[in-house]
Formats: C-alpha cells, sequence, structure tokens
C-alpha cells in the first residue's frame, strides 16, 4: 500500500500495519466532534503524532522521482485541530 | 468516516476532474504539465516570501537587542545621576523589548522550519516534474497502445496528488508568512521607537535630555566648585 503523508511524500507500508493506522483514525474523529476544547486540543495533538509516527516508522519512503497515486491520504502531520474540523464540516484543506 | 477516508476522497475527485477535462488523454498530459510548472513558479515564490519575512523578523530582534542595551546604559546613567524615577522607564521599557525579543525567537524559529519545509518541496516536486515530462514524451510516443491509456492515468493522477499536496503546503505557508508579516509590522513601532519615546508622549530621547541635564549640571557645580577652591574662598 502507498500512503501519502501530505507535506512530506509517499511511504511505501505493509498492509498489515494499516489496522493501527484505521483505529487512530476513528479515535480521532471521536476527539474531534468532542466540545470541550481545551482537553481536545491536546488530545487530537498526540493521537495525531502517534498516527504519523505509525506511518513513518513501519513504512518506506518512495524517492522523489517516482510518480504513483497513493491509496490513503493522510493531512499535514502539522495539521490543527481548526483545520482537522474543517475537514469534517467539508471545507477541506484543498483549495479550488 | 474518518479523516484519512475524507481527506482522501476530497483528493481524487478533484484528480478525476482534471482526467475528464479532456477527451484526448495527450491534452491532459500537456495540460498537467504546465500547470506543474504553474506550481513550481508558486513554490518559489513562497521559498522568497518566506525568506523576505525571516530577514524582516531577524533585523528587528537585532534593533531591539540594541535598545535594550541602550536602555540598560540609560538606567545606569539616571541611577548614577540620582534620578530613579528615569531609571525605572528605562528598566520598564528594556523589559518590555526583552519580553518582545523572547517572542521573536520563537517565531523566527517557526518561520526557518517553514522556509525548510518549503525548500524541501520545491526540490521534490522539481524531481517529480522531470519524471513526468519524460514520461509524458514516452507515453504520446505509444499512445496508440491501450497499455498508454493506462499510463497516463496512473502518472496524471500521481502527480495531480502531488500537485493537490503541494498547493495546499504553499498555501499554508503563505498564510503563516502573512502572520508573521502581521506581527512584525506590530512590532514596528516598539523596535522604531527604540528607547524613550511614545511610551511618555516625549520625543524621541527623553532620558538622554534629561541625562544631559543633569551632567551639564553637574559640570558646572563642579567648574563652580573648582574656581571657588581657586580663589580660595
Amino acid at each position: 500500500m502507498i500512503v501519502r503523508l501530505m507535506g512530506e511524500g509517499q511511504y511505501e507500508i505493509d498492509k498489515k500495519h494499516l489496522d493501527a493506522v484505521n483505529k487512530i483514525d476513528n479515535n480521532i474523529v471521536k476527539i474531534v466532534n468532542n466540545q470541550d476544547e481545551k482537553a481536545v486540543e491536546a488530545a487530537f495533538k498526540s493521537e495525531y503524532k502517534k498516527l504519523i509516527d505509525h506511518v513513518r516508522k513501519n513504512g518506506k519512503k518512495i524517492p522523489d522521482e517516482i510518480i504513483k497515486p497513493s491509496d490513503i491520504i493522510i493531512p499535514p502531520a502539522d495539521l490543527t485541530l481548526e483545520e482537522a474540523r474543517k475537514i469534517f464540516t467539508g471545507e477541506g484543506l484543498i483549495p479550488e | 468516516m474518518g479523516l484519512i477516508d475524507r481527506i482522501s476522497t476530497t483528493v481524487k475527485a478533484k484528480i478525476n476532474k482534471i482526467l475528464n477535462k479532456f477527451e484526448d488523454p495527450r491534452e491532459t498530459l500537456d495540460y498537467s504539465y504546465e500547470k506543474q510548472l504553474e506550481l513550481l513558479q508558486n513554490v518559489k515564490r513562497g521559498v522568497a516570501e518566506v525568506t523576505t519575512a525571516k530577514k524582516r523578523l531577524e533585523l528587528q530582534k537585532i534593533k531591539l537587542e540594541q535598545n535594550v542595551q541602550k536602555l540598560d546604559e540609560q538606567a545606569r546613567g539616571a541611577l548614577k545621576a540620582g534620578r530613579e524615577d528615569l531609571a525605572r522607564i528605562a528598566l520598564e521599557r528594556k523589559t518590555t523589548s526583552q519580553g518582545e525579543i523572547d517572542n521573536l525567537v520563537k517565531q523566527i524559529a517557526d518561520i526557518g522550519k517553514e522556509q525548510e519545509k518549503l525548500v524541501a518541496t520545491e526540490k521534490s516536486l522539481s524531481a517529480k516534474i522531470e519524471t513526468f515530462r519524460s514520461t509524458k514524451e514516452t507515453i504520446k510516443a505509444q499512445y496508440s497502445a491501450a497499455e498508454a491509456q493506462v499510463k497516463i492515468t496512473e502518472s496524471v493522477s500521481g502527480i495531480s496528488e502531488e500537485m493537490s499536496d503541494v498547493g495546499i503546503a504553499v498555501q499554508r505557508a503563505q498564510d503563516k508568512t502573512e502572520d508573521m508579516k502581521a506581527r512584525a509590522s506590530a512590532l514596528d513601532e516598539l523596535v522604531e521607537s527604540g528607547t524613550l519615546e511614545d511610551v511618555t508622549g516625549g520625543t524621541k530621547d527623553d532620558i538622554d535630555r534629561e541625562l544631559s541635564k543633569i551632567k551639564s549640571k553637574s559640570e558646572v557645580d563642579e567648574q563652580l566648585e573648582s574656581l571657588k577652591k581657586e580663589m580660595g574662598k
């Protein structure tokens, strides 16, 4: 599987590592939808870091000269909670 | 639906739009290549903007450091002359400037990271564009074959995804740079006013002026004293 860490590049990662990715991803959804601002910010940051670190640790970086579409795209490592919420409200990060 | 699904879906929808734009897939290749060159220009502009913003913050830091030093000297001078009130004002301003310097150090580090990221993005995008260019020519030469179609979809999808990614990176860097610029402008007044002015509504070197008055007064006193001695009075 090819995973893109936005702002960083693509990684080749074995399918067996993807369960963990999905699990963290689901946790993040729960966190972002929570209303308690302060708790959310901290929890989001730590959970999101886990997600990115997992891909970096278990994946193999794909060289710059290779052009391939990814199976999974993960938003930038320094994503803010505000930006994460935008993704959920459908505004997205991607400018038209 | 998770964060990852949402972002992946959005990016893919965008790519499909590009793929469906032309009837002849070869046009898609040319169009995409043109867009890549535009984007690379944008990234280069982004790097230049971030670099300028960083330089400006660094200059402000240097000026503030000079102010701190001068205010410190002024405080000493004032105290020597027995003007504790003036010394206090100078020290207050010194503290404010010192606080701003600490903020600037952090901001300069932040923007430095942004600069590094953009430079890396520029490098990797250039490499990808070069690969795309040669692939494009190969594909065009063999277009009649059905496999060329598959290759076109794959390379255009791949490069479009990269372009979405880079586009966002540039956008975010520009937003951050705007923020920095706004903060730098807000600091300008403090930096330029430097030592004692504005806060008391006085003129530029009101402390210096006060001090020189005291100095000249004490010099006059001294001369007066020695004159008195000379004349044996």
